[in-house]
């Protein structure tokens, strides 16, 4: 049985067999296996990164037998654990090329807010998990409750959600975006904002009347089982609130600076009509109900 | 008013400026600035002015004067709710407008003055307080560059205390609500749009480049005025 990481982050897998690992280990290999491999270069140098890396290696589980020598015996063969090898986070890149948005999002944005902006910040994220042992091994999620601090964000904060509203940006878009939802979304949109033209008409107020920098989000809220959208500020997101983001547009300055200047009103227009990637927000939003509960399932009568 | 709907819309700027006058209501004009918009580079290019000054600045500007109309009619009609709702936005665009009409005269061109060190009581009390100008220059790009989002940072006199301080506020808030015996001396948009096209994300060396043309004349002007 092979297995593999399903989360966003690149992972440490594993090419040999894996029969000997049990379902408790396989839990304690994929919540590591969270945090992305890339190396740094001084470790690297260290590892040979041409032959698969044998996980059960590093976490002093019994490698498979046929990797044994014959002087190992298998039931006491315990590898010693070495502790010169870290994981951090890596820089996912956009689900496109850099110029598929044009002519409304540049190649030139995408160059300097993705390769600049989107890299300073995970390179800075890295750079604290380096030195805090206690953040060090979270996931995203738990790093950016934690780091919140109800309201007080510590420095870490910022930093790490910004790669994650970065992540979710890039993919809140795709080439050929805008138009309308469908099927479900559709349907729950005009639910809880009465149409869909008033809710983008509400959408792109919320992106006007930002003071400042921040994101505008539409969510999906737990507590009141509906759609909202919802504005925030510099780097805060909704998931410090348990909700649920669906779409996201970055209001800060460099997300349309080069492209726009200071005509914000056209940026949320454009993003509503061609950029955003309604496909990306059904996939979250079906992911969603099975953690929202947002009505009775209709059952086809005979 | 029917009269608005006989006139076309770039006069009605200028009629409703004209009627909040009649009604007593003092509106707010966009300042000339004393230099170029090409004047700053290579500092800060001349693209980056013309927008500050004419983009960033009037909109303030325009929102100011819708606000306080709104603010002036909510005031009369006694509607404490709405009132209060509209606290943000003055804050907002009137500190905006506040903000970079000091910006302006904090900024010189080089061959007027611009990065000139001060001299006289404001040279002293720098060196007073912080040691040495480049201090004062490293400490202030320290405070600048960690600023998160959008911003101001200032260097102010506490005019109680009699002390020179190094303050940032959020967004367009003026230094008055980070200390009502603040004056600022100088400040330093580190908003995005003040820097974005010329200098994409590396702020700090916008905000290195930025002090070869920032007017101390002024600066020290204000000093003295309220430490004589």
């Amino acid at each position: 049985m092979s297995w593999s990481c399903s989360s966003n982050y690149l992972c440490l897998s594993s090419s040999s067999s894996s029969s000997l690992i049990d379902s408790h280990e396989l839990t304690r290999i994929n919540n590591r296996c969270k945090l992305s491999c890339e190396y740094k270069e001084l470790r690297r140098k260290d590892h040979d990164t041409t032959r698969p890396i044998n996980i059960c290696a590093y976490n002093g589980l019994k490698p498979p037998s046929h990797e044994l020598g014959k002087w190992q015996r298998k039931k006491d063969y315990v590898l010693k654990k070495p502790n010169n090898i870290s994981a951090y986070y890596s820089l996912k890149p956009p689900p496109y090329k850099f110029d598929a948005l044009e002519p409304y999002m540049s190649k030139r944005t995408i160059e300097v807010h993705w390769g600049k902006h989107h890299r300073g910040y995970v390179e800075s994220l890295n750079k604290f998990l380096e030195q805090d042992d206690l953040l060090y091994g979270c996931t995203m999620n738990e790093l950016i409750s934690v780091t919140y601090n109800n309201g007080n964000p510590l420095p870490e904060f910022n930093v790490a959600a910004q790669v994650w509203n970065h992540d979710f940006f890039w993919e809140s878009m795709q080439p050929g975006g805008g138009n309308l939802p469908i099927l479900g979304l559709l349907q729950q949109i005009e639910k809880d904002f009465g149409s869909f033209t008033n809710f983008r008409e509400e959408f792109i107020e919320s992106a006007l009347t930002l003071f400042g920098s921040g994101w505008v989000w539409l969510v999906l809220k737990r507590n009141e089982k509906r759609l909202a959208i919802v504005q925030t500020t510099n780097a805060i997101t909704p998931l410090v609130w348990d909700d649920i983001p669906l779409l996201s547009l970055d209001m800060w300055e460099h997300a349309y600076y080069l492209d726009y200047k200071n005509n914000k009103a056209q940026y949320a227009n454009v993003f509503m009509d061609h950029l955003v990637s309604w496909n990306a927000a059904l996939a979250r939003m079906a992911r969603a109900q099975a953690f929202v509960n947002l009505g009775e399932p209709k059952i086809p009568v005979a | 008013m029917a009269l608005r709907t006989l006139v076309s819309g770039k006069t009605l700027g200028a009629l409703s400026r004209l009627h909040q006058q009649i009604r007593g209501l003092q509106t707010f004009t966009l300042p000339d600035l004393a230099y170029d918009y090409g004047a700053l580079e290579p500092a800060i290019s001349g693209e980056i002015m013309q927008l500050h000054h004419q983009k960033h600045h009037q909109t303030y500007i325009t929102n100011y004067n819708k606000a306080l109309e709104q603010l002036d009619d909510a005031i009369s009609k006694g509607d404490a709710s709405t009132a209060v709702k509209l606290q943000s936005a003055i804050k907002f665009n009137g500190g905006g407008h506040v903000n970079h009409s000091i910006f302006w005269k904090n900024l010189a061109p080089t061959r007027e003055g611009g990065g000139e060190p001060p001299h006289r009581s404001l040279g002293w009390a720098i060196d007073q307080h912080f040691g040495s100008m480049e201090k004062l220059i490293a400490k202030m790009n320290t405070e600048g560059a960690a600023v998160q989002g959008s911003g101001w940072v200032w260097l102010a006199l506490d005019k109680e205390l009699k002390r020179l301080v190094i303050e940032t506020t959020a967004n367009q808030d003026p230094l008055v609500t980070k200390g009502a015996s603040l004056v600022p001396l100088l400040g330093i948009d580190v908003w995005e749009h003040a820097y974005y096209l010329q200098y994409k994300n590396v702020r700090p060396d916008y905000l290195k480049n930025i002090w070869k043309v920032i007017n101390w004349k002024y600066a020290g002007e204000v000093y003295e005025k309220e430490c004589p």
